[in-house]
């Protein structure tokens, strides 16, 4: 018999190949491996957040903050290398910090002050996009060898898909990630906090550092993610990246992952983001149907997803 | 018991609330190798003392030795860590994760400083087959079935090197073949030198695993005794504080025998795993008083008769109509009220003024669209207010801000005000302060003097003895006694519970 | 001003109030004419005027979202359903309907749906209100698009039009519609006992049920009530700008409405609510706006300064955070 807890994520793969598979049977040119890794180079910026977005909602909570954390991300990395020079690879850690400390704050306050983490990452969503159009409303572009030695680095795979920087990025993310989640005990803890509360506390889980570094780790990885985007754009913008935490926490749930908490997978968060890059795949693909079809389906799959829970979890 | 043969020894200790005194210099002492049953009604301090033990309080006073040293656990985790395990009733474990996870957490073995799975699992089978468990490790917990996670619960806890296992109502939500299971890990805990404290209400249990027995009432120690020389009623008598010796018999007024016409007929009426069927009359004007201990089956019989449960067999008739309660709205529509037994928790809205939370029945009751008009209002939360004596300057006041007693008396209101025919009243008078006790009981009877009929659930025999014309006996969820006239006194009432 | 103290229903204004206040009392300072009103071709015209016409979707949106967290609930789908309202009347008016009630009554009709099928996820369904809504919010500005067809979509329609732009006794036509909104949920909540249930669901799920009242339905009517009023903000938008942009109507405006609502002191946890409060709470953020553009301040800290005020609204409601700030006056008062 199959462990029950494994379905959703069964589910979740066998869409995304029955998806795939229609639009290789439809169109000739869809089901190479091109098609394949451009979904990977194209998402890889929100694979990175979404990753984030698992340990949050694993944990039984939610993190709106993350794609003003790649607007602010793109504008502080922008301004430091175009307007004071510094090398973007002293830029990375720093913003890197500073993100991460951002998202212990939230945690931090979500915590000690028992606010709910909706409204406290809704905060810092305002906040972080508060301060990015504070520093420039203006889109501030990068120019610096290093973006150019990043855009060009890589390898073709056989097939003529290419391997680029941030697909390299994403994948080493999700490795980490994967083996944070399920071979550590920081992992365990994640998933306690999103069974019980009080069972975890009363088991002798550290509720304070534990929230604390989940909401670190999302800002963390949104930063991440932040960095990763200014290689697509070669910019960065006070309006960027607007809804992302939305799409990420979308790929969450259509992943697999509980949106209450407690179970779920990293690796189903990829297929997750995978799927929605499907839909887009196919409805440019397809040219007659138009782009707005991608929140519907989006929207559609998301109810599937939470009605399928509902389900199964009132059958345990 | 000199000190030397107890494995966890707690001597005189105190612990305060914000106005309440919750335990007033309390012993007590676990030898190794022993189980010991921790016994009390509601409110006693059973499971403060617990919390005390466990690192969830800080004592205010007072000693807890642990092999003779002197021990002062700030949290369960440090009281884990010292060899003092607990298993809840609602299993504190992680549904989610899976089993051999649950045992594992917080101490899992690693491998090149990664979570060692393979070792996992592979200990968490061997360790449970000595709990009688050959189940799958690798499946979540929650599969299984509370009497299974109960035992892993168990299994974590001693393997986590308890000398203590605190087994807090461990029986609640099992059934027969469960309880005897549990029973036998128990004695084998016990052969391997673990002192257990045993937390039950339910009496045989207590005779059939248990060494010794401690009896807490009102925050203080009744006593602790030998299970082989405790009778039945004696127990009883310690636990409800009445020494069946110094009862003084007294006989009870009988009111008006029951010519009146019968308000509420049960025929077996009852529900699998609540409540045993069981019969029960109630006439127009009369109180009927429901004994018998804690978990005994008086709430869930409230409960099913209110339509909070619905009820799975028998029948019931209600002034003459046969009567199938899907929601309590009905119920309320036919005039029942029920004041449940957490107040806090099923009866006030905290928020909300006192005069919403009188008015709330009889507006449900007349539908939301027919409005009670302010004014209205305030008459009737002021009436009630002066009628039964509720201390409160202002009936905006939100309802929390009142005391315990109080908080009670507007609950009581809040049904009075919608003019109901029966009246279920679930423990109305626990927790609350002797003042407030008097005026409840003085209420009670008043109202069925004006032909309101009264079902009233309390483990004070004293109370019950006061105002009941009729009172049933209920033990581990049955029907064992019914007693009318003149066998309404608190020793019959207590050898009925005790009865074997 | 004791007695107005000891009272808990009015301490309750007590903050929102100040707010307010305090912020006009910034614009008197900074720039008096800010309170200038003049009154011109039977038409009032002025600052206040103006904040109040803006202010205008966030307050109906706040009446909705007040009734939807007063039963322990969020609605987040509320700019996607305004959005899909604004492109159901354009969407009519374009295809040649000239009937302003069947217009209307078409874009209500859309709010309702979102609405039921909020409320259906939430009360008959279990599903957490955030991530029942979050779904709608998705999918619902696809929606809009696909009735949009992806364009922007304009029209011509006087009657229509005056929802956004009309003045009716001398004031701008949608102030109208949020009195008109707010004294009817007023009376359905204060003059039934609608507003006493939905309030008593929030406050204790569980003692409501002892007292048989229908959570459900209580929950499906207030999410419905979310979407019309959310319909109703969608038109007035559409009606204004003469056209139906499904990108941004109503973007971020479910963000402001709760905020409206939090900052008028009610708790997410549900129990009481006071539709007044919320709607000081509009004013409050649209006057901070105003506020922020008249003393100098460029608006590109506007939303820096709304994250500072929501932190510290969210820290003044935190039990613990009280308690951190009286001990520490109690510290000072012993050694300063």
């Amino acid at each position: 018999m199959v462990n029950r807890k494994f379905i959703p994520l069964i589910v979740t793969c066998c869409l995304f190949f029955l998806l795939f598979g229609i639009g290789s049977i439809q169109f000739e040119s869809f089901g190479t491996s091109r098609v394949f890794f451009n979904l990977l180079t194209d998402n890889a910026f929100l694979i990175i957040a979404a990753v984030g977005m698992t340990f949050v909602i694993l944990s039984g909570g939610i993190d709106l903050s993350v794609g003003a954390v790649i607007a602010l991300t793109g504008v502080i990395s922008s301004v430091l290398i175009s307007q004071y020079n510094w090398h973007p690879l002293a830029v990375f850690p720093f913003v890197l910090l500073l993100g991460t400390g951002f998202g212990a704050a939230m945690g931090a306050l979500i915590y000690f002050y028992k606010l709910q983490p909706f409204i406290v990452t809704l905060a810092g969503m305002f906040l972080a996009r508060g301060l990015a159009s504070v520093i420039s409303e203006e889109s501030i572009p990068i120019t610096h060898e290093f973006y150019d030695a990043v855009s060009m680095f890589g390898f073709e795979l056989p097939g003529g898909a290419w391997i680029g920087t941030s697909t390299i990025i994403c994948l080493l993310v999700l490795i980490a990630a994967i083996v944070v989640a399920h071979y550590t005990r920081f992992g365990g803890r994640v998933y306690a906090l999103g069974g019980d509360n009080n069972s975890a506390a009363l088991m002798g889980v550290p509720l304070a550092s534990t929230t604390i570094s989940i909401y670190a780790t999302s800002s963390f990885l949104a930063t991440l993610s932040g960095i990763v985007y200014s290689f697509y754009t070669f910019s960065g913008y006070s309006l960027a990246a607007v809804g992302v935490e939305l799409d990420a926490i979308a790929a969450v749930v259509i992943g697999g992952t509980l949106l209450t908490g407690g179970y779920g997978y990293v690796i189903g968060t990829l297929v997750g983001v995978l799927i929605m890059g499907v839909v887009q795949t196919y409805i440019s693909f397809d040219g007659t149907l138009s782009s707005w079809w991608t929140k519907i389906v989006i929207g559609i799959l998301l109810f599937c997803f939470i009605a399928m829970q509902r389900v199964l979890s009132r059958g345990r | 018991m000199s000190n030397a043969t107890a494995v966890l020894q707690l001597r005189g200790i105190h612990k305060k609330f914000p106005g309440v005194h919750a335990l007033k210099g309390v012993d007590f002492t676990l030898r190794p190798g022993e189980i010991h049953a921790l016994l009390g009604e509601n409110g006693a301090g059973k499971s403060t003392l617990i919390k005390v033990m466990t690192g969830v309080y800080t004592r205010d006073g007072g000693d807890i030795l642990l092999d003779g040293q002197p021990i002062f656990p700030a949290s369960t985790g440090d009281a884990q860590a010292l060899g003092i395990s607990t298993v809840y009733q609602e299993v504190n474990l992680l549904p989610n994760l899976t089993v051999a996870h649950n045992i594992y957490l917080g101490r899992e073995p690693k491998r090149w400083g990664l979570i060692d799975w393979k070792t996992i699992n592979q200990r968490s089978r061997e360790l449970l087959k000595n709990y009688d468990l050959d189940i799958d490790v690798t499946q979540p917990l929650s599969s299984y079935s509370i009497a299974v996670q109960q035992l892993i619960a168990i299994a974590r806890g001693v393997d986590m090197s308890a000398k203590v296992l605190i087994l807090d109502e461990p029986t609640a939500s099992l059934d027969a073949d469960e309880v005897q299971s549990l029973f036998r890990i128990m004695r084998s805990l016990k052969e391997r030198g673990i002192g257990i404290v045993f937390v039950t209400h339910f009496l045989d249990q207590v005779y059939a695993v248990c060494d010794r027995i401690t009896i807490l009432r009102n925050a203080e120690l009744v006593g602790e005794f030998e299970a082989a020389t405790l009778t039945r009623p004696e127990l009883v008598g310690h636990m409800l504080g009445k020494e069946l010796a110094a009862l003084e018999d007294r006989l009870h007024q009988t009111t008006s025998e029951s010519a009146a016409a019968p308000a509420l007929t049960l025929t077996q009426v009852g529900r699998p795993g609540t409540l045993e069927p069981v019969d029960l009359q109630v006439a127009q004007g009369e109180v009927v008083g429901l004994a018998g201990l804690l978990g005994s089956g008086r709430t869930e019989l409230c409960r099913l008769i209110f339509g909070v449960d619905k009820k799975q067999s028998g029948t019931m008739v209600f002034q003459g109509k046969t009567i199938h309660l899907s929601s309590t709205k009905e119920a309320i529509d036919l005039g029942m009220g029920l004041c449940p037994e957490d107040r806090k928790h099923d009866g006030i809205l905290g928020p909300l003024s006192i005069r919403e939370n009188i008015i709330l029945a009889q507006q449900i009751k007349q539908g939301w669209w027919r409005f009670i008009p302010r004014k209205q209002q305030n008459a009737i939360a002021e009436k009630y207010v002066k009628d039964i004596n509720i201390a409160t300057s202002d009936i905006e006041k939100p309802i929390e801000q009142l005391s315990g007693g109080n908080q009670q008396k507007v609950i009581l209101a809040r049904w009075l005000a919608s003019n109901p025919s029966l009246l279920l009243l679930d423990e109305p008078t626990r927790g609350i302060d002797i003042g407030a006790h008097a005026e409840i009981i003085k209420l009670i009877r008043q109202l069925c003097e004006q032909g309101l009929s009264l079902i009233v659930a309390s483990s004070e025999l004293e109370e019950l003895v006061a105002f009941s014309d009729k009172v049933v006996v209920l033990r581990d969820r049955r029907k064992v006694a019914e007693l009318t006239g003149s066998d309404i006194q608190p020793d019959t009432i207590m050898r009925a519970i005790a009865s074997a | 001003m004791n007695a107005f103290l000891s009272n808990p229903q009015l301490r309750r204004y007590l903050w929102p109030v100040a707010g307010l206040l305090l912020l006009l009392l910034i614009n008197l300072i900074i720039s008096p004419e800010f309170f200038n009103l003049t009154f011109k071709d039977g038409r009032f015209y002025g600052s206040l005027i103006d904040v109040l016409n803006r202010a205008a979707p966030i307050a109906l949106l706040a009446i909705g979202m007040t009734l939807v967290i007063a039963t322990g609930g969020v609605d987040l789908s509320v700019g996607s359903v305004m959005a899909i309202a604004g492109a159901v009347s354009a969407y009519l008016i374009v295809s040649g309907v000239d009937s302003l009630t069947v217009i209307i009554a078409g874009g209500l009709a859309a709010g309702l749906v979102g609405g039921m099928i909020n409320g259906l996820l939430v009360g008959y369904m279990n599903i957490q209100p955030i991530v029942a809504t979050l779904i709608l919010m998705v999918a619902g500005r696809g929606v809009a698009q696909l009735i949009n067809e992806g364009q922007i979509v304009t029209f011509q329609h006087e009657a229509f039009s005056f929802l956004g732009t009309g003045y009716f006794l001398g004031l701008p036509f949608p102030i109208i519609l949020v009195i008109i909104t707010f004294v009817l949920v007023q009376l359905l909540m204060r003059r039934t006992a609608l507003g006493l249930y939905v309030e008593a669901v929030g406050a204790n799920a569980s003692a409501s049920r002892y007292l048989g009242i229908n959570a459900r339905a209580i929950k499906l009517s207030v999410y419905c009530l979310a979407g019309l009023c959310a319909a109703l903000a969608g038109m007035i938008a559409a009606a204004d700008i003469k056209g139906s942009d499904a990108n941004n109507a109503g973007l971020w405006l479910e963000l402001d409405a709760i905020l409206a609502v939090v900052i008028g002191g009610a708790s997410l946890m549900g129990g009481r609510f006071s539709l007044v409060l919320s709607i000081i709470g509009a004013l409050i953020i649209q006057t901070l706006t105003v506020t922020i553009i008249m003393s100098g301040i460029p608006p590109k800290f506007n939303l820096l300064i709304k994250a500072s005020a929501i932190i510290l609204v969210l820290l003044m409601q935190s039990p613990r955070f009280q308690q951190q700030l009286s001990s520490l006056m109690l510290w000072r008062k012993r050694h300063g």
